[in-house]
């Protein structure tokens, strides 16, 4: 009973992992604090629930939700870059537009139910591979794959634009990079793997639920802060593994809490806690430290 | 070479806060030309190397650089001709990316970015050799993150960066003044060192009276926006710091009870 607890909640690192590499391109790398993600999470989660609802390939519906994560991107950055709207609220108007828009991806319902339904992870079961292990299996396939093709992107002349945008956008435009265009593919980035973990959680869960991307950007912050806390941030791929790890200790400590009997409906006052406490530490940290004699 | 006819800009025009900084700036530069530019605080130096740099739309006036007119560019498409360094250490360097990858978005300065590796094994070498020309061991730390750097290096480095492939105007905007006398001292070599040995044409703004007649072949200097003076190569000759005072007394018609408002950056 228990060691399924800890494997459940290993499984849902992975699956939630590549939201959090998403949230980590827009918050961490792009220095953008993006609030789409809570709308490009369920419009993922809604539109592979929907394909596979009507009775088509769950693979299809998992690559439509890529396609239109990077689109919803792809708006944001326009409304930032080009009708000069702040970050945060270009982020926020599309969260907000995207809730009316999955409400007609999932066809007026607030909620589409799987249930014994063709998924992406019976179809890994199906190639031979033990029930209990697929959603393993296809999650760490997905998310290590997601890793490599990321960290060798971020390496490329592209990459190394939009990681200097996030750092010092002065000096990279004094370069000859235009700022506008890396913003836009970094927001295109990230929400496509936003959206593409809301489509694999949706099959995972057998549900989609129109609220289910709600206070994403805070799980996702809580998971790419707790990830360089343990694991660090030396070099880069290290940083891209440690986000990961992140997820997964962010599950493990919401299962820890859920045992110890906190009802799931107190877990974002809990999310957001974390949070809190995670990015004021240097200031506590501040506080608590002894009395320095000035002076040698 | 560059050429600025008429450059006008105002700042939060129609608001309490308007301030004209640049009032008709007429400017010819030859190729070559290394050009100090002075003057006191919110003279206009360093916003006409922004307006020069593309920063900020010009009110007036028209910027050409080879006759061709750059005016109506934006910022990154003008980088591919101009480099430029910044007063602020930090402005100038990513501070999260490692030493060969802030070279080697400096080695494409103005090129079309593309999906393939930014650090190759052929430009390792090759910025070795440039590292070693700032004799300051940092050809050894190529991997280093450039957060870990001091000022100094970081501002010597910028300087490298903007040089690596040389631009056809360097823009310096007192990029001594942050730091410490000894490590100014040292960039400021550096400085010499490689506008002579690419022959770069520069437009250097500095609130040092001494560096200001030394390095180059003219001095600039301004005051409310405006050119009040120009001196060539030989005029500069025969000009010491106290006459530069008097000049400056002349042609802006202040008495000034010491020198602190040109000293001052």
């Amino acid at each position: 009973m228990t060691a399924s607890i800890w494997f459940g909640a290993l499984e849902q690192g992975l699956l939630w992992g590549v939201m959090v590499l998403g949230v980590y391109i827009t918050f961490r790398v792009l220095d953008f604090p993006d609030l789409t993600v809570d709308g490009s999470f369920t419009l993922g989660a809604a539109i592979a629930a929907r394909i596979i609802f009507e009775g088509y390939n769950p693979w299809l519906g998992t690559a439509l939700a890529l396609v239109l994560g990077v689109t919803a991107g792809l708006i944001t950055g326009f409304l930032n870059t080009r009708l000069r709207i702040a970050p945060l609220l270009s982020g926020i108007l599309m969260m907000i537009a995207l809730y009316s828009i999955n409400l007609r991806v999932m066809g007026s319902k607030s909620m589409l139910s799987l249930l014994r339904m063709n998924t992406i992870f019976t179809d890994v079961a199906a190639l031979g591979i033990p029930r209990d292990y697929a959603v393993f299996t296809l999650g760490l396939i997905v998310v290590a794959l997601t890793c490599y093709l990321l960290y060798t992107f971020l390496l490329t002349e592209v990459g190394m634009a939009i990681r200097a945008t996030g750092d010092n956008e002065q000096m990279i435009r004094s370069l000859g990079v235009n700022t506008n265009s890396t913003k836009v593919i970094g927001l295109a980035l990230g929400n496509g793997l936003v959206a593409l973990s809301g489509a694999m959680v949706a099959q995972y869960q057998s549900y989609c639920d129109v609220g289910m991307g709600i206070g994403m950007i805070v799980v996702g912050l809580a998971s790419v802060i707790m990830g360089e806390v343990v694991i660090g941030n030396k070099t880069l791929l290290r940083t891209l593994i440690a986000v990961v790890i992140g997820s997964i200790i962010y599950r493990v400590v919401i299962a820890l809490v859920m045992r110890l009997g906190l009802p799931t409906t107190d877990l974002k006052l809990f999310t957001a806690i974390l949070v809190i406490l995670a990015m004021s530490s240097p200031i506590i940290k501040e506080k608590f430290r002894p009395v320095k004699l000035k002076g040698r | 070479m560059l050429t600025l006819k008429g450059i006008r800009k105002t700042f939060n025009p129609g608001s309490v806060n308007e301030r004209m900084a640049l009032a008709g700036i007429d400017l010819e530069l030859q190729t070559g030309d290394v050009v100090t530019l002075i003057g006191g605080n919110g003279a206009g130096k360093s916003t006409l190397l922004n307006a020069v740099a593309g920063v900020y739309p010009l009110d007036e006036g028209q910027i050409f650089i080879d006759q061709q007119e750059v005016d109506g560019l934006p910022e990154y498409v003008r980088a591919s001709f101009i480099g430029r360094v910044f007063q602020d250490p930090m402005m100038g360097t990513a501070a999260s990316m490692t030493i060969e990858e802030n070279l080697a978005m400096a080695l494409k300065r103005g090129m079309r970015r593309k999906l393939r590796r930014g650090v190759l094994k052929k430009d390792q070498e090759f910025f070795c050799e440039h590292l070693q020309l700032l004799g300051l061991g940092l050809e050894n730390r190529l991997t280093t993150r450039v957060g870990l750097l001091s000022g100094g290096q970081r501002q010597a480095l910028t300087l490298l960066m903007a040089t690596l492939t040389p631009p056809k105007l360097l823009l310096l905007d007192e990029h001594t003044a942050a730091l410490d006398p000894n490590t100014a001292e040292k960039v400021l070599e550096l400085t010499e060192l490689i506008i002579n040995r690419y022959k770069l044409t520069t437009l250097m703004v500095t609130h040092n009276m001494e560096d200001a007649l030394r390095i180059g072949n003219r001095t600039i200097m301004m005051h409310e926006g405006r050119t009040i003076l120009d001196l060539g190569e030989k005029q500069r000759k025969n000009t010491c710091i106290p006459d530069l005072l008097e000049m400056f007394k002349k042609a802006s018609g202040i008495t000034m009870a010491n020198d602190k408002m040109l000293l001052a950056n």
